[in-house]
């Protein structure tokens, strides 16, 4: 068996030949990504908007409302709906093309900001009075970043023809947790829990927030993972969980997807969803009748968490203009209120949230939710630190320690708030 | 060599290298180039938004800091990584070996002369691997659902199936629970890379478990084929020589055809190493990463971290991490299957083989003894 050897000449050649492909591709690489302020262009603009939609309902009532501005203001604006939101905006972003309009959702903003991916143009937008909690969400750096879309609020969701089957009246709505535990007990029977959640920080970290305490401080600058108080709101759930009055959607038997679901087939007679839980209700389990009120307050008050989203506008986008225009129509009074009666989450300024609360007095405690709710951690390098506590939290109806995964959250998030 | 060889040759040389060329510059620009650039960008904190080459905050040079995250520095990172090494190592464990031993099995049945409807059978084998991937894990996701066939046909037989895709406990800890180790002993509070040895030794969760049977009915058929072609190319006169000689029908496999099969096996191996280290669809699909990050493997954990974390730094270092991983492995595994380091009896199971080819002069190759030298013949 001869084996030929390659000349030294020849490799050197071919070793050059990559090498010069390796520079041009990296020279032809400079090219396609600008700096962050692009030249804007003038005139009639075909715009983007990027969505994450759970359901046709949302995605014709964008459609309607795009296409109505388009008629208005003579551009085209046009609505990509996402299967995978996050990944698609990184791809947009990575790939120097991103949508010009597109859902931010409030835990990705300090991501988004900090690398410099969002035109920040909420001060050209205050003059709509966003609600102060909302506008706090998205401001990263003192600056506010997108206009808030809508908001939802969690709230306690009672069955009740279960509630009036357990012998409970108005009166015994829960106020605070020692009210929950005693319905929750009443309410197990059979294979209905009293009360079934979702099993990450999004639903239980109400009880979190109700103790007293919350992942970050309030200046978004330390940690308090590792408190007392969140101990206590972790332990409050153990506690329900061991007299087996809650448990988590993922460890009913059958298993459900989300709360809604274990309560619509009433496994739980009681959840804490957001405003969807309604649409969600009518289109999959029309027949169960349900009660909103305020969750029970904790030891330190009343509490629960905001979900919200906002109209992130691209900083590569070069019709910036027309898409503040545009967020400017969407964020319009009337159009919230159509948003609100097409899929449900509420109006993100102070004139909208008064008009909704008097035209859906049943969600009255989702509105109110938003006086006092927490938003999401909105800080650069938190997702994944918020997922890892999240997929530990699951396994809390396992016999998992709260302390230690409050203590390795602290440890992550105080990592990836040195690192942002 | 080349100082003897004439102009003429020297000419042929180039017109070699001319008549590579453009498959070379394919390789080159689709290759050679994105491994060359995504190392770099393996060493630089790049966010994704700016040009990855041009430096700046949203590019620097962080030399090997994304590695070391992986392996040294305490926190996320690193927690996370290990436990998706964790996980896919009792995969690989666990699939390539049952994808193996499967699949030979079935080539060695739709091989035999005598069984009715062979080609049928053959199709129906090799039908799940022409599916699409996406397609069987999302009816998978049907069959194992709570309320699904399987746990459905548990029920028929008395059994309360378990809630396959929620369920995080890993096999190795309900293994050891049965012999009354409490969960989290002290024994297993040594660490190992940040993760406690108890972690480590959880086995595959029951949610990985069923990743796992999908893997290895999907890759099955690909594999059934490659013995099935290998099988066919054996000469049939060892077969006999080996049956004149008396053996009985276990021995056969075992002491000829096994041996003769060597080549194949190791590609089956080395492919199957190569796949199961790569997992990615089917855990997209069946819950991406969930239960408790028990079915997060490093290509799915690469992608998220570049994708939706926007750290694609960090997630190209764990791709670089695979990659040699699989290297080492591939590599092992070589040094392992080598002629001169089998057992003596397959040894000279295997000389016999040769040996019986070289006297009956049969073409049919040197399948038993080429896998120690494949070198480039010229």
């Amino acid at each position: 068996m001869r084996t030929r050897k390659v000349r030294p000449g020849s490799a050197a050649l071919v070793l050059g030949a990559c090498g010069a492909l390796v520079l041009s591709a990296c020279g032809g690489g400079g090219s396609s990504f600008g700096g962050a302020a692009k030249t804007q262009a003038t005139g009639p603009a075909k715009l983007s908007i990027m969505i994450g939609s759970p359901g046709p309902a949302e995605t014709n009532a964008v459609e309607a409302a795009a296409a109505a501005w388009s008629k208005k203001s003579g551009n085209t604006a046009k609505v990509i709906v996402a299967s995978d939101l996050g990944q698609q905006l990184g791809q947009g972003f990575a790939g120097g093309t991103p949508p010009d309009l597109f859902y931010a959702d409030a835990s990705r903003i300090g991501d988004f900001a900090k690398v410099g991916n969002l035109y920040a143009y909420g001060d050209q937008v205050k003059s709509a009075s966003f609600l102060p909690s909302l506008v706090t969400t998205f401001t990263y750096k003192d600056k506010l970043q997108c206009a808030p879309k809508d908001y939802s609020t969690l709230a306690l969701v009672i069955n009740t023809d279960l509630w009036a089957a357990a012998g409970l009246t108005d009166a015994d709505i829960p106020k605070d947790w020692a009210g929950l535990e005693t319905v929750a007990k009443k309410l197990t029977k059979g294979k209905v829990t009293g009360l079934v959640i979702g099993n990450d920080i999004n639903r239980g970290g109400v009880f979190m927030k109700q103790a007293g305490g919350w992942v970050v401080a309030a200046d978004g600058k330390t940690m308090t993972a590792d408190s007392p108080e969140n101990l206590a709101g972790l332990t409050q759930i153990k506690k329900m969980m061991a007299a087996g009055t809650l448990k988590f959607s993922t460890d009913t038997k059958p298993a459900a997807g989300w709360g809604g679901e274990a309560f619509g087939k009433g496994i739980g007679a009681m959840t804490i969803e957001g405003n969807w839980i309604r649409g969600a209700l009518t289109k999959d389990f029309p027949k169960v009748k349900a009660k909103i009120v305020e969750l029970p307050a904790g030891p330190a008050g009343k509490g629960t968490l905001v979900f919200s989203n906002c109209w992130g506008i691209a900083a590569k986008s070069t019709h910036q203009a027309q898409a503040v225009d545009l967020v400017k129509y969407l964020t319009s009074v009337d159009q919230q209120l159509a948003f609100t009666k097409a899929f449900g989450p509420m109006p993100s300024t102070v004139e909208g949230i008064a008009k909704f609360k008097t035209e859906y007095p049943d969600d009255a405690a989702f509105a109110a939710g938003g006086e006092y709710g927490q938003g999401p951690v909105n800080l650069p390098g938190f997702d994944p630190v918020m997922a890892a506590f999240s997929s530990k939290m699951a396994t809390l109806g396992k016999g998992a320690d709260a302390k230690s995964m409050l203590a390795d959250l602290q440890k992550n998030g105080t990592a990836a708030i040195a690192a942002g | 060599m080349a100082k003897r060889r004439t102009n003429i040759h020297g000419r042929e040389g180039i017109a070699g290298w001319v008549f590579t060329a453009p498959a070379m510059i394919i390789l080159g620009v689709f290759l050679f180039v994105p491994i060359v650039m995504a190392l770099w960008v393996s060493m630089t904190n790049w966010t994704g938004n700016v040009d990855p080459f041009g430096g700046g905050p949203n590019a620097a040079f962080v030399g090997t800091r994304n590695y070391t995250a992986l392996f040294l520095q305490d926190g996320l990172a690193r927690s996370n990584f290990m436990q998706s090494l964790g996980n896919t190592f009792y995969y690989v464990l666990l699939v390539v070996p049952l994808q193996t031993a499967t699949s030979l099995l079935l080539a060695l049945i739709v091989n035999e002369k005598f069984l009715r409807g062979r080609s049928f059978f053959r199709t129906a084998f090799y039908f799940p691997s022409v599916t699409s991937s996406i397609a069987i894990s999302t009816v998978f996701l049907f069959l194992f659902s709570n309320t699904g066939a399987v746990n459905g046909f548990l029920k028929l037989l008395g059994i309360d199936g378990p809630e396959w895709f929620s369920d995080s406990r890993g096999l190795l800890h309900m293994f050891f629970g049965l012999f009354g180790a409490g969960d989290n002993p002290g024994w297993g509070q040594g660490e190992i890379f940040g993760r406690s040895l108890w972690d480590w030794l959880s086995g595959p969760s029951v949610a990985m478990c069923v990743i796992i049977v999908l893997a290895v009915w999907t890759t099955t058929g690909t594999f059934m084929l490659m013995f099935l072609a290998a099988l066919q190319d054996l000469p049939v006169e060892v077969d006999e020589a080996a049956m004149l000689d008396g053996v009985s029908p276990w021995q056969k496999l075992r002491l000829v055809t096994i041996p003769m099969l060597k080549p194949a096996l190791f590609l089956v191996i080395t492919l199957g190493i190569i796949g199961t280290w790569q997992v990615f669809d089917q855990i997209y699909v069946m819950g991406k990463g969930a239960p408790a990050g028990t079915t997060m493997t490093p290509a799915f954990l690469s992608y998220k971290t570049s994708f939706t974390s926007n750290a694609w730094g960090s997630g190209a270092a764990i791709a670089f991490v695979i990659f040699l991983i699989i290297v080492i492995l591939t590599w092992m595994q070589r040094r392992m299957m080598r002629e001169d380091k089998t057992p003596g009896r397959l040894r000279r199971a295997a000389g016999l083989a040769r040996l019986t080819q070289s006297n009956r002069g049969t073409a049919s190759a040197n399948l038993a003894q080429n896998n120690s030298g494949t070198g480039p013949e010229s």
